[in-house]
């Protein structure tokens, strides 16, 4: 199944200061962290946003600290996928871990415009952007990073090997 | 092959790897600290672990908001306690036996050359200065790692920084690094190893070293690392309870990208907000007041920095309209520099000496900016809204330059005072 939403568009080096800023840090309650989304650099993010929407960023995405209450906040405000023109490494592990979708593609991120409503498909590795029409294509992931998204996650893998011990 | 495939083959049980190839490394320290521990056990526990892989290779790290800061965070911090007590874990500090994590892994003998190791904590990359592979993970990433020992790589292209020349008065490693994230940005290194060799780096010192290392994260790196030498050598030997190894890149190792700079001609620099790849030469920088000036941190916490600090504010004293606070970095640094007169002096001048703590770096308490205030910081990041108010404002430095302008009440060095 694609997953569709409408676009919240992003710049480049979107650091996880501000994705979820330090004085939150004191809960690791996703839906208490999704409250405080963003807020640093668009307040009204977590008003506007709707579950099943997708986030569209430029470089370096998720750069900075490595708490996965970026992720985590993310998700738990409903964003069912990130793309971006890259990701800093951290984050991109993190979201895989804990089976947040992300994809990199320039393109997209360059030609997706805030407000469109988008469809990706992570399996056909296509992101559509039914306001204008436009395709992208996105290489699909290798090695560990795809047994986490077939796993489901880091949690469930390690299930599994720690049983298989 | 560089050091840094060296070390991942290593660990991995292979006789090579090249960059790109997908590594199952065993580790020889897993971190993880107040903020990211907290999930880390929730997501342990959720795996159905029950022990963790090895009880003197785990190290629980109180302090980011110690002493504790609030009831959000004793209980954060409880939590970890509780869980290392469960657990058996030998290396958990907190308040009073520890200090900030960077700074007490390598100090306690925690990490030596030739280990292989993961933090939750973005600056774990601070151990490639001993000639250790080590970087930053989230807490699932950790909590696997507590239960299997074992963590997952590609193995990362490594870039080459050749630094040569003897540095000019005041500037130090800290300088070194905000430069080279200038010249390449903070995506400039993004996945990839940084290596850092040359003269001027083999003169450094330490603590120096690992400032350096510090800050690879800054330009996206995946790790920092420094050969290790005598240098390496006479700190570790002091420190190590078991044996460890020292590798260096081969002569004919390839690197994704080189660069080669003369030393000798950089000045002091100073990262203006909100990106630390926003460095300018201390002589570019102009009239710019500030509110706080902190010298402290996982950059720039160690016994040295203070003491570079104390150098320039001896009989000088703070500007009236900036609060100045010294953070050293451990217990154990902040007791050698009550012993060396540290401490009295920076009182004197008009500092304030928190106990050791992350604090106003992260923007946790013990110095948190107001709307619109402006901080000169030995930290290592200047993000909107890093040590306060979104509108407030963090500049990079050194801790000569860093102390020089809490006298000037503007950010300036040492020579103008
Ligand atoms: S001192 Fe700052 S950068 Fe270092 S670990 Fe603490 S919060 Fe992170």
């Amino acid at each position: 199944m694609p997953i569709q939403g409408t676009v919240h568009k992003f710049g480049d080096h979107v650091d996880t200061d501000v994705i979820i800023p330090a004085r939150y840090l004191g809960t690791t309650d996703p839906g208490e962290l999704a409250s405080h989304c963003m807020e640093d650099i668009d307040a009204d993010f977590v008003k506007r946003v709707r579950p099943g929407d997708i986030i569209v960023a430029g470089r370096n995405f998720g750069c900075g600290s490595s708490r996965e209450h970026a992720p985590i906040a993310i998700k738990a405000a409903g964003i069912s996928v990130v793309i971006a023109a890259t990701f800093a490494r951290i984050f991109y592990r993190n979201a895989l871990n804990i089976a947040l979708p992300i994809v990199e593609c320039s393109e997209a991120a360059e030609s997706i415009n805030a407000g469109d409503t988008v469809e990706v498909d992570l399996k056909g590795g296509v992101i559509r952007d039914l306001t204008t029409g436009q395709d992208f294509a996105f290489a699909p992931l290798v090695g560990a990073a795809q047994d986490l998204i077939q796993a489901g996650g880091l949690v469930e893998l390690t299930r599994q090997r720690l049983a298989a011990r | 092959m560089t050091i840094t495939e060296k070390l991942l083959a290593r660990a991995a049980d292979l006789d090579a790897c090249r960059p790109g190839d997908f590594v199952t490394c065993k580790l020889d320290m897993v971190l993880a600290n107040d903020i990211t521990a907290p999930i880390a056990i929730d997501q342990f526990r959720e795996m159905g672990a029950t022990a963790v892989f090895d009880r003197a290779k785990v190290a629980l790290v109180a302090d980011h908001s110690t002493p504790t800061k609030d009831i959000k965070a004793a209980q954060l911090v409880k939590k970890m306690r509780d869980f290392a007590r469960e657990m058996g874990i030998v290396n958990f500090y907190e308040g009073c036996h520890g200090g900030i994590e960077h700074i007490i892994l390598p100090d306690f003998g925690l990490v030596l050359p030739g280990d292989v190791v993961i933090g939750a904590d973005s600056h774990t990359c601070t151990y490639g200065a001993l000639g250790a592979f080590a970087t930053g993970v989230g807490s699932t990433d950790a909590a696997a790692a507590m239960a299997t020992g074992e963590c997952w790589f590609r193995v990362p292209e490594s870039m080459r920084f050749r630094f040569s020349g003897t540095l000019r008065p005041w500037v130090t490693g800290k300088d070194l690094i905000l430069y080279t994230i200038g010249q390449i940005g903070v995506d400039g290194a993004r996945y990839r190893a940084m290596e850092f060799v040359g003269e001027t780096i083999e003169n450094l010192p330490m603590h120096e070293r690992f400032t350096i290392c510090n800050m690879a994260i800054e330009a996206g790196g995946k790790s920092g690392i420094i050969a290790p030498d005598d240098t390496t050598k006479a700190y570790v030997d002091q420190r190590a309870k078991r044996d460890y190894v020292m590798l260096q890149s081969d002569a004919d190792a390839d690197y994704a990208e080189c660069y080669d700079w003369d030393a000798s001609v950089l000045e002091p620099q100073v990262s203006f907000p909100h990106l630390p790849e926003n460095a300018r030469p201390l002589s570019a920088v102009g009239e710019v007041p500030i509110d706080q000036a902190v010298v402290g941190a996982c950059t720039n916490g160690r016994l040295e920095d203070l003491r570079l600090a104390a150098e320039v504010l001896k009989g000088r004293t703070v500007d009236p309209n900036v609060r100045c606070i010294i953070i050293p970095g451990s217990q154990e640094i902040h007791l050698q520099a009550t012993r060396e007169g540290l401490v009295e002096l920076f009182l004197e001048a008009g500092c304030v000496v928190s106990p050791p703590t992350c604090g106003p770096c992260l923007g946790g308490h013990m110095g948190i900016l107001a709307e619109g205030e402006r901080a000169i910081a030995t930290t290592n990041r200047n993000f909107v809204g890093r040590m306060g108010h979104v509108t407030s404002e963090v500049y990079l430095a050194n801790p000569a330059v860093t102390a020089a302008s809490a006298v000037l009440g503007r950010i300036g060095g040492p020579d103008e005072l």
